[in-house]
């Protein structure tokens, strides 16, 4: 029978049929965080289960330490301290992997765990975090849940999973220059709604996708959830092995052979089939920017800001009408042009050392705006150390931004750091969500490319005409 | 967890789409390491007049009367998109809220629900905005029956809708069941499991 990458990863980790398309899953690994883990491996302990397979569990700091440099267990976030205190004490007495503050592994989860050979092709990884999708760019089967499913997987080292429908969307064409991974998934969204992926797994595929690099296609796949989707997944390839290889979790020399063997296997076979096929040629694809409050409010940088009198359906009016409001835009404006307050360079979608180095060529020998507040965050202390290697520190310093220690940082306002009441941010992020950021900060999704140009300009700009300068 | 079988309440329309977990309740809310104390951060975005204050915005629907004693939440699709907090599930359980129906939900947020014994009925844009209008003439008195044995949501003028979920999410809620428990009765099957992937996989077992 023909079977599609997804259904080959999903009948390999099958412990047993509950009938209704329902399986018990066999997870290979589990991250947690000190946001949703701490409560995770309390409710274990509070209902004195222990965790199945410890070795195979790992944990990392990243959603509510600062990034300041010198930062400690203190945190700007009021009571912060309990959730790293807690996740600290919780994860040593469970036995499992933890990378700490001061661990020269710590790092956003899901910038962690590829880095570290943890996420591996075909494998099965949770995390209660809904980017986990994210390592669907190695061809692992990952995807987010909640914290009691989260205790689920400690315990039993499975899960009771539902199979999704299947989705295949193909990249087909080149991409054209100043467009990157960030820019595809934005026009998904764009065009297909937040929506548009609920109830599938999407296996992105075509030329373009082969083209992207592994760290780009975990970027491509970490907004599969923007997407609505259960998650996203590409198939491992040449690329993808060299990039696991030598990784401190990778498989072992005696066994990568066999690892590679079983690897190549994992791809959808001709004529398998998908419940739903979507196409996109890449050449229609421009910079994206978002105008509203949903990541499927975006257009093209060279678009204008939509007029809710031209949709028909109500509620999507209505949802217009309350972007436009929180965003304080006007129908018909040109996106390029507009005037911003911040920048923002980080988080699990795009803060990996090829976002960075895409950044800072931009970003060398200029300076970025007056007035422009402008942080970059690595996405771990092993890309924070290798960008330091590489000298782009310095270029994101000299042009004005700020160089922070790794974490999520401001992707989201946990009641300490923030952009400001009313702030204009073009952000590298994957959430344009009302108050995300901030209350009532504005924010503009982007690439990394798209917000390195704007906060040289001030205002949200087309990457494309900065390289024809 | 508290089961669901048959429930018949104020429902509050909220029929926005794209409702996202960020919104049900800010990271800022959640303060604790804990699965309590949440109610209070709910919608605190719309709920409350300005960020931080605890002044009702008088406009918000859940702050207006009867609403505050809705148990039945109606939205637009895309319910619970976004984070997996299971907080935005603890806060509206812990608010009164016990079902929730929409014509989508964000897929971890769905599970979530079923986890915590609030229902997330499935049902048509159309059929959820009929209800709205229905509830809204008369909000105390047109209650909505979900009836979860019967898979049915009855309307205030009678009409029975029936909504599919699967039945293993169904027992769950009929129950009260502990899915932590169910599995961990198949542990043999996991040992077994775990002894063959062993075999084939070696490179995974650290």
């Amino acid at each position: 029978m023909k079977r599609t990458i997804v259904e080959k990863i999903w009948d390999l980790h099958c412990v047993a049929d509950l009938g209704d398309a329902t399986h018990l899953l066999y997870i290979d690994r589990i991250f947690l965080h000190e946001r949703t883990g701490s409560i995770a491996l309390k409710g274990l302990e509070n209902e004195q289960r222990r965790v199945r397979n410890p070795e195979h569990v790992f944990c990392t700091m990243d959603h509510i330490v600062d990034t300041f440099p010198g930062r400690t267990d203190a945190t700007t976030m009021p009571g912060g301290s309990e959730f790293i205190t807690t996740t600290r004490a919780a994860s040593l007495a469970a036995g499992i992997n933890l990378f700490d503050l001061g661990d020269d592994r710590q790092g956003i989860v899901h910038v962690v765990s590829p880095e570290q050979g943890i996420a591996l092709p075909g494998i099965t990884l949770v995390c209660p975090d809904s980017h986990t999708c994210t390592l669907g760019g190695l061809g692992a089967l990952a995807w987010g849940i909640g914290s009691t499913d989260g205790e689920h997987a400690l315990a039993t080292k499975t899960l009771v999973v539902k199979k999704p429908a299947l989705m295949r969307v193909s990249f087909d064409g080149s991409l054209a220059f100043g467009v990157t991974a960030k820019d595809m998934i934005l026009h998904l969204i764009g065009q297909y709604t937040a929506a548009g992926g609920v109830g599938f797994a999407v296996e992105f595929c075509g030329e373009a996708i082969r083209e992207l690099s592994i760290e780009a296609r975990m970027t491509l796949c970490n907004m599969a959830v923007e997407f609505g989707a259960w998650t996203g997944i590409v198939a491992p390839d040449e690329k993808t092995f060299e990039y696991v290889r030598g990784r401190p979790y990778a498989p072992r020399t005696d066994l990568w052979d066999q690892a590679i063997l079983h690897w190549q296997s994992l791809c959808s076979d001709p004529d398998a089939h998908f419940d739903k096929e979507i196409q996109i040629d890449c050449s229609d694809i421009v910079p994206q920017i978002t105008w509203g409050t949903s990541p499927q409010h975006e257009v093209g940088i060279d678009g204008i800001v939509p007029d809710p009198k031209n949709e028909p359906d109500a509620h999507i009016r209505q949802s217009i009408e309350r972007a436009l409001d929180y965003m304080a835009l006007e129908p018909g404006t040109p996106l390029e042009g507009i005037p911003i307050d911040a920048a923002f360079i980080g988080s699990c979608t795009n803060s990996r050392l090829s976002d960075l180095r895409t950044a800072a060529e931009i970003l060398k020998d200029h300076r970025i705006a007056p007035g422009v507040k402008a942080i970059c965050v690595p996405g771990s202390s092993q890309v924070k150390k290798a960008a330091e290697a590489e000298g782009l520190d310095k270029i994101f310093t000299a042009a004005g931004f700020e160089w922070r220690e790794s974490g999520c940082s401001m992707c989201f306002f946990a009641g300490g750091e923030s952009f400001g009441n009313q702030e204009r941010v073009v952000t590298s992020t994957n959430r344009n969500f009302e108050n995300r950021q901030g209350p009532r900060t504005r924010s503009h999704l982007a690439s990394p490319a798209t917000v390195a140009a704007s906060a040289i300009h001030g205002c949200l700009t087309d990457v494309r005409k900065l390289g024809n300068q | 967890m508290e089961t669901f079988q048959k429930l018949s309440a104020i429902a509050a329309p909220l029929l926005r789409i794209n409702i996202d977990t960020d919104a049900i309740i800010p990271s800022r809310e959640m303060k604790r390491v804990s699965k309590t104390g949440l109610s209070e951060g709910l919608f605190a975005g719309w709920r409350y007049l300005e960020p931080g204050s605890r002044k009702p915005n008088p406009e918000f629907i859940l702050n207006q009367n009867p609403y505050q004693d809705a148990k039945i939440l109606l939205s637009g699709a895309n319910f619970g998109c976004g984070s997996s907090r299971e907080h935005a599930v603890w806060a509206l359980e812990e608010w009164g809220i016990r079902c929730i129906i929409a014509p989508s939900f964000g897929a971890i947020f769905f599970s979530n629900c079923v986890r915590n014994g609030i229902l997330p009925v499935v049902l048509d844009h159309s059929i959820v905005e009929s209800l709205a209008s229905q509830v809204t003439s008369n909000p105390e008195k047109n209650l909505i029956t979900v009836d979860l044995s019967q898979c049915s949501v009855t309307t205030p003028d009678g009409t029975a809708h029936s909504f599919s979920i699967r039945p293993a999410d169904r027992e769950m809620l009929l129950q009260g069941l502990d899915s932590i428990a169910i599995t961990l009765k198949r542990d043999a099957d996991i040992l077994a499991f775990q002894t063959q992937d062993h075999h084939s996989r070696p490179w995974l077992y650290l």
